[in-house]
């Protein structure tokens, strides 16, 4: 199908409340923690195949995946740790066995070990250099050339705003989520041509468990820093990753799409 | 005045022997480190004294947290107190993300990014205690830009910057200054052993400047990054580039 002829499809279908033509099947990396369930909530409710991932042994999973049915929503789980290439390698063998190719693929793990330059030690660079960059070549490299062969595919990085304006006490963390960003631009010109669109999510501060363990006083200087003057709801993010990975944005490519209430403008 | 000291990583490359010769003339005192695996480092050596530059010369794999510890412990024994880290050392493995291996994505991380830390985790307390310092990472228009065939450089590339500016932050009162340039085509040995015609007909008419950049240049930029005048520079990426990508 044409891209226009496909875009009309989906206009019709959702105006009539239908589920997307083309059903899809979702790799949501990190997929059971703030903003991967809000992804995985979000893409299933347009109609897709859900594989969330998690890490081998993640103790939550069950109780993830019960809320999930409570609310309707039928998502599969993986385990696999993206930091290590073998277990992603198998990982997405069991993937395929169980749902087929994967078409849409959201890099969304990731670890924060923060704090000062000074006081950082190598484990502390490595593991989030491990867990949020070098994830990204371990888990793409597993689905690509499937979305090359097959003509369709879309990628889509969780970044920060952190790696886009630097974050005190965060020099791991700035340097791999701004290393997504290389990754994305570079590996979208080589797809360029084969419907595989590659693009970068930065949000701000999100509504997450995480921010939420933030003490309310540091909390409250946050959103004092923030023009919006409030934090995002995972959901917000989630509707960024729904929008890239339709039809629609078939022609946003090596893209990084802020969204952080004003925070950072560039 | 005691002259500052410059350390530069993979001082005898392309680039870097422009940074490094330019940087003496500048009056820094240089300091170049070389890889474990360069067999020329002596004759580079001799070449560069036959021109009047007596360095002093390291050998140091970037790649090794330990060894760039016990190194740059030996220089600032050996030389005095680093004052200037030049992180320039870097690698290419070029090719479609389709046929890249993990050690081709390993290596080049490895020596472009991880490097940045093992490196500079060895000088920055003594430049903050000392307050002054000056760090300048080597990235590449193609950390900016993305490459087609680079997406391991480019992450590298694209992810010093990010290290740069957390860093700038952490130090910018300590009169401590991180910076990040990142370069287009330079005519080095490397660039200029492509062939005339694909110079010409590929890589020039992406170049409004209509020419290759030239090792000097990179070299004059650093040099004004290390200057008192450039205090108030810092957490920045510079392009020179010719304004092959502007943004
Ligand atoms: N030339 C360009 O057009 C251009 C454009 C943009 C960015 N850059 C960047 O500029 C920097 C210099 O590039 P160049 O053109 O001068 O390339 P080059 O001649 O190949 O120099 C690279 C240097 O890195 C050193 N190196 C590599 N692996 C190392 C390791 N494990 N430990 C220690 N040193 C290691 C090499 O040392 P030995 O010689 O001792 O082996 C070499 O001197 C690089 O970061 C490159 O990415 C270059």
């Amino acid at each position: 199908m044409q891209v226009m002829d496909r875009i009309k499809e989906e206009e019709k279908a959702t105006a009539v409340g239908m589920s997307p033509v083309a059903r899809r099947v979702v790799f949501v990396t990190g997929g059971m923690g703030g903003i991967g369930s809000a992804i995985c909530r979000r893409l299933a409710l347009a109609g897709h195949t859900i594989v969330a991932g998690c890490l081998p042994g993640y103790e939550r999973k069950e109780e993830w995946l019960g809320a999930m049915r409570k609310d309707g929503i039928k998502v599969h789980a993986a385990e696999g740790d993206v930091a290590n290439f073998e277990s992603c390698a198998s990982m997405f063998h069991n993937v395929r066995s169980i749902v087929g190719n994967v078409d849409i693929l959201v890099n969304n793990a990731g670890i924060t070990r923060d704090s000062l330059f000074k006081r950082m030690s190598e484990r502390d660079w490595i593991d989030v250099i491990s867990t949020n960059l070098n994830s990204v070549f371990n888990v793409t490299r597993q689905v690509v050339d499937g979305m090359t062969e097959r003509g369709w595919g879309r990628i889509v990085n969780i970044s920060s705003v952190n790696a886009i304006k630097g974050q005190f006490g965060q020099t791991n963390y700035s340097a791999a989520k701004a290393g997504m960003a290389g990754f994305s631009k570079a590996l979208a010109q080589e797809v360029v041509k084969k419907g595989v669109t590659v693009n970068t999510v930065s949000p701000g501060y999100v509504e997450t468990d995480l921010v939420m363990a933030i003490r309310a006083e540091v909390r409250a200087q946050i959103v004092a820093s923030i023009p919006m003057g409030r934090l995002a709801k995972p959901e917000e993010i989630a509707a960024v990753v729904a929008f890239l990975v339709s039809e629609e944005a078939g022609y946003i490519t090596g893209a990084n799409i802020s969204v952080n209430g004003g925070m950072h403008m560039m | 005045m005691a002259k500052k000291v410059a350390v530069v990583t993979g001082g005898m490359g392309g680039l870097g022997e422009s940074i490094t010769t330019k940087m003496a003339d500048a009056g820094y005192q240089v300091v170049v480190t070389y890889s474990p695996s360069n067999t020329k480092y002596k004759s580079w050596l001799d070449e560069m004294k036959g021109k009047g530059y007596a360095f002093a010369a390291y050998p140091v794999d970037v790649v090794s947290f330990e060894d760039c510890g016990a190194k740059c412990a030996q220089i600032q024994k050996e030389c005095g107190n680093i004052d200037i880290l030049v992180n320039n050392a870097g690698i290419t493995r070029d090719m479609t993300f389709k046929k890249m291996t993990k050690n081709d994505w390993d290596a080049v991380m490895h020596t472009n990014l991880d490097s940045c830390f093992n490196m500079t985790k060895q000088v920055m307390d003594g430049m903050v205690e000392r307050n002054w310092g000056r760090v300048i990472n080597v990235a590449s228009v193609n950390g900016q830009k993305g490459a087609f065939g680079q997406t391991n450089y480019s992450a590298a590339k694209a992810g010093i910057h990010g290290f740069t500016k957390a860093l700038a932050l952490e130090v910018a009162k300590k009169g401590v200054t991180i910076n990040t340039i990142s370069p287009g085509y330079i005519g080095t040995k490397m660039v200029t052993a492509i062939p005339k015609e694909i110079l010409d007909s590929k890589i020039l008419p992406q170049i409004p400047v209509g020419r290759l950049g030239n090792p000097e240049e990179i070299a004059g930029l650093i040099i004004y990054l290390c200057s008192e005048e450039a205090a108030f520079v810092t957490g920045a990426n510079i392009s020179i580039n010719g304004g092959q990508h502007m943004y």
